[in-house]
C-alpha cells in the first residue's frame, strides 16, 4: 500500500491491535519527503528511534512512527555505520528534535542538523560511547560531572533567568526549567530534561517477552496500563498471536480505570494549585476509593503487571465486575457534584480561564496528541472511529465519544479531564456488562527475528511501542514512547502569555511524564 | 458556596487510624506527642524523587489524601532540604540525578533521617534487580548516600510508607 502517491511501499501489520503498516525508506531523501508528504496531509511525527542491526544486516537503523488518519507508518532508514547521518527532520516536525537528539545519545545516529546538543546524557556516560551498540561492552571510566547546557539566551533590558531545579519544589519528578523572564511575564521557557534515564532500553535488550513487561510496564508509573496493552501488542503483532476477547475487554477495562485514576487525581490537583484545597481533598478521596477496589479486585492500586503478551494476568468474577458498576454508579454521582462546585467558584475560573493557552495549530506543529490535543478542538483519539479509521478491539465496538474543548486553557484542559470521566464511566459500565466469557490468556511462543508496533491512547495520549525480537526469540531492541515527547514542547508555549507564578497551574494541568520521556 | 459547604458536611471525617508498626498500638496514637518529644517540633519530610517510575510519588501523594491524613500525625511535606528533618528518597538513583541527591542531602541540616522509598531505592526484589546498577544509574539510594530505613514495594502502599516513616522516627 502506498500513502499519498509517496513511492514508498507498506505492509499492513497483522494482528488485532491498531491499524499500523510498515516500510522501508530507501534513503535520506525518501525519508526527507515522505515526512513532508505526511506534514502536508495533517499528519504527525508519532515516535523516533535508533536500533543498531550491524548483526544482522550490517547496518544501523533509523526509526519513525508517523500518523496519517487511517493509522500508522513505521518507517526505516538503513544507515552505514561508518557514516549512520540522516536528513534532520525537526524542520517538517519540530517534535523530530529531541528525539534525535536522544538517538545519538544512545546509538550513535545522527541528523545532519544544527542542534547537536546532547539530550539524555548529561555527562553520566562518555560523549564518545553508546549503550546501546552491542558491542558497547562495559562503561570506560567516567566521573559524571555536569556538563554545560546551551540554553537560548534571552537577553535586553531587565531580562534574567530564573533557574528551576532539577528537584522540584513538591512531590514531583525532575527536571529542570530555565524561564528568562522580564518583571512576573515569561518571555520565554527552555525545559532540559533526562534526570530520570535510567537506561531502560538497555535493561530491555536481550530480556525475554515476560520481562520486558515488567520493565516496559514501568516506563512511566502513573501509565502503566497503556504501556503495558501496546507492548504486548507489539508483541503479539512480533509473534503472530491473537489474545482470546476476554482478554481485550479486561484491558480495555483496566485501561479506562487507569484513565480515571488519573483524572481524579489531577482534578484534585489542579484545584490544589489554584489554592482551592477543598478540591484536592475530595478528589484524593475519590481516586483512594478508586485505586483500593483496583487492588481488590487485580491485586495492584494501580494495576501494574495485569497486562502480558498474549492476554491478562488477571480476571474478574460477576461479583467484582458488579462492584465496578456499583462504584462508577457512585463515583460518577460525586464527580458530577464536584464539577458543578468547580464550575460555579468564581475564584478557580478565574485562575483556569485563559490561562496557558494552546491551539490547534500548535497542536499540528508539535505533532502532540492525546487529552491537550483535544483541549483545543481536535477529534483525535485512538479509541474513537473517524473517517477511514476503526479503532481496535474492544474499542471498535463501544462507540467512544472523544472529548473536546475549544479553549486550549487550563480551563478547557479540565473540562476535558472532567468529560473524559464520564465516558470512561459509561466504557466501563459496557464493558463489565459485556465482558465475553472464555480464556484471559493464550500460551505465547516467541517468534525468532518477529518484529510489532503497539499503539494505545494512553490517559495522556498515544503510547507507542516497538519491539524487534531476535533470533532466540528474546528481546533485540524494544523502545517505549511517551506522549510527553510532544507534549513537553507544547508547555514550553502554554506559558508564554503568562506569569511565572501561574507556571504550576499549566504545567498541572498537562501533567506530563519525566520519567516517560526520559526512561 | 452553599453546595460546597454542604459537601464538606456530608463528607464528615474520613481519616483512618495510623498503622501499627508493629509495636504497641497504644504508643502509635501518642505519635504527635512522641514526635513533639525527639523532635521538638512537627517532622518535615523533603521528597526527592532521583529516578523513578513515579508510582512511588503517586503514593507519597496519597498519603496527604485525607484517608492517611498525614499531616494529622504533624508530618508534613516541605519545599526545601534546608527546612527538612528527612529526605525521602525515590529510584534507581540516576547518573543525571547524583549530583543533585548529594547536594540535597548536604544541605539536609543534621541531624537528618534518611528513608529509601521503593524496590528501585532499596535495590531489593525482582524489581530493584530489574533496575540494578548499569550505565545510567547508581541502583540503591544508599548507593549514592548513607540510609537510616529502607521502605520496599513497587510501589509501597501508603501504609507501608507510613509505617517506614515511623520507623524511621523512632530510630532517634
Amino acid at each position: 500500500m502506498r500513502f499519498h502517491a509517496e513511492p514508498i511501499d507498506f505492509i499492513r501489520q497483522p494482528g488485532q491491535g491498531a491499524p499500523i503498516w510498515r516500510g522501508r525508506a530507501a534513503d535520506g531523501e525518501d525519508l526527507l519527503r515522505y515526512a513532508i508528504s505526511v506534514h502536508r496531509h495533517a499528519g504527525r511525527l508519532c515516535a523516533l528511534w535508533g536500533s543498531d542491526e550491524r548483526l544482522s544486516d550490517a547496518v544501523l537503523r533509523l526509526h519513525c512512527v508517523f500518523a496519517l488518519d487511517e493509522g500508522w507508518q513505521w518507517l526505516s532508514l538503513d544507515l552505514p555505520p561508518d557514516n549512520p547521518v540522516y536528513p534532520d527532520l525537526s524542520g517538517v516536525f519540530a517534535a523530530a528534535n529531541r528525539m534525535q537528539r536522544a538517538a545519538y545519545d544512545l546509538v550513535g545516529i545522527r541528523h545532519d542538523g544544527a542542534d547537536q546538543r546532547p539530550w539524555l546524557r548529561h555527562g553520566g556516560w562518555p560523549a564518545d560511547w553508546f549503550p546501546l551498540r552491542h558491542d558497547a561492552g562495559e562503561m570506560p571510566a567516567n566521573d559524571n560531572q555536569p556538563t554545560d547546557y546551551d540554553f537560548l539566551p534571552v537577553g535586553g533590558e531587565g531580562a534574567h533567568e530564573i533557574p528551576v531545579g532539577p528537584i522540584h519544589a513538591g512531590i514531583i519528578e525532575p527536571g529542570h526549567f530555565r524561564f528568562s523572564v522580564i518583571g512576573e511575564r515569561v518571555l520565554r521557557l527552555e525545559q532540559r530534561l533526562g534526570y530520570q534515564h535510567k537506561g531502560t532500553e538497555c535493561r530491555l535488550a536481550s530480556a525475554d517477552i515476560f520481562t520486558g513487561a515488567k520493565l516496559v510496564g514501568r516506563v512511566s508509573g502513573d501509565s502503566t496500563c497503556a504501556f503495558a496493552w501496546a507492548y504486548a501488542d507489539a508483541v503479539e503483532a512480533a509473534c503472530g498471536i491473537a489474545p482470546p476477547p476476554r482478554a481485550l475487554s479486561l484491558r480495555a477495562l483496566l485501561l479506562e480505570r487507569e484513565r480515571i485514576a488519573n483524572h481524579l487525581g489531577d482534578l484534585g490537583m489542579l484545584g490544589n494549585d489554584a489554592a482551592f484545597a477543598f478540591g484536592l481533598t475530595q478528589f484524593f478521596r475519590l481516586k483512594e476509593d478508586w485505586v483500593r477496589l483496583n487492588a481488590q479486585l487485580f491485586g495492584h492500586r494501580f494495576l501494574m503487571d495485569t497486562i502480558l503478551p498474549g492476554g491478562t494476568a488477571c480476571d474478574v468474577d460477576a461479583a467484582g465486575l458488579a462492584a465496578i458498576v456499583a462504584q462508577c454508579d457512585s463515583i460518577g454521582r460525586e464527580v458530577k457534584e464536584l464539577q458543578h462546585i468547580y464550575d460555579e467558584h468564581a475564584g478557580l475560573q478565574d485562575r483556569f480561564l485563559t490561562t496557558g493557552p494552546i491551539d490547534t495549530a500548535l497542536v499540528h506543529e508539535l505533532s502532540l496528541s492525546g487529552m491537550a490535543a483535544r483541549a483545543t478542538g481536535l477529534l483525535l483519539d485512538a479509541r474513537c472511529h473517524r473517517q477511514g479509521y476503526v479503532p481496535p478491539p474492544p474499542y471498535d465496538k463501544l462507540a467512544v465519544r472523544p472529548a473536546a474543548d475549544e479553549r486550549g486553557d487550563v480551563a478547557a484542559r479540565v473540562a476535558v479531564r472532567f468529560a473524559e470521566i464520564y465516558e470512561s464511566l459509561r466504557l466501563l459500565r459496557l464493558l463489565a456488562v459485556g465482558m465475553p466469557s472464555g480464556e484471559t490468556c493464550v500460551v505465547m511462543e516467541p517468534k525468532p527475528g518477529g518484529a510489532g508496533l503497539g499503539v494505545v491512547e494512553g490517559w495522556r495520549g498515544e503510547v507507542l511501542v516497538g519491539v524487534q525480537l531476535d533470533a532466540s526469540g528474546k528481546i533485540a531492541r524494544c523502545h517505549p514512547h511517551d506522549p510527553s515527547w510532544q507534549a513537553w514542547p507544547a508547555l514550553e508555549h502554554a506559558v508564554l502569555k503568562d506569569i511565572v507564578p501561574d507556571f504550576p497551574l499549566i504545567n498541572k494541568s498537562f501533567n506530563l511524564s519525566y520519567s516517560g520521556q526520559d526512561t | 458556596m452553599i453546595p460546597l459547604l454542604k459537601r464538606i458536611f456530608k463528607t464528615g471525617i474520613v481519616s483512618e487510624p495510623s498503622p501499627d508498626t508493629g509495636d504497641a498500638k497504644r504508643e502509635l496514637d501518642q505519635l504527635g506527642d512522641e514526635i513533639l518529644r525527639i523532635l521538638g517540633r512537627a517532622l518535615t519530610i523533603r521528597q526527592v524523587d532521583a529516578g523513578s517510575c513515579n508510582a512511588c510519588e503517586l503514593e507519597i501523594h496519597a498519603l496527604n489524601n485525607p484517608y492517611y491524613n498525614l499531616e494529622g500525625c504533624g508530618i508534613k511535606f516541605v519545599a526545601s532540604p534546608r527546612h527538612a528533618d528527612m529526605l525521602l528518597v525515590t529510584g534507581p538513583v540516576t547518573k543525571n540525578m547524583e549530583n543533585a541527591l548529594k547536594i540535597a542531602y548536604d544541605c539536609t541540616p543534621d541531624p537528618k533521617l534518611v528513608v529509601a522509598v521503593g524496590d528501585c531505592g532499596c535495590g531489593c526484589g525482582e524489581v530493584g534487580a530489574l533496575f540494578g546498577p548499569n550505565y545510567a544509574t547508581c541502583g540503591a539510594v544508599e548507593n549514592v548516600i548513607p540510609v537510616d530505613v529502607r521502605i520496599p514495594g513497587c510501589p509501597p502502599t501508603p501504609t507501608a510508607l507510613m509505617q517506614g516513616i515511623l520507623a524511621a522516627i523512632k530510630t532517634r
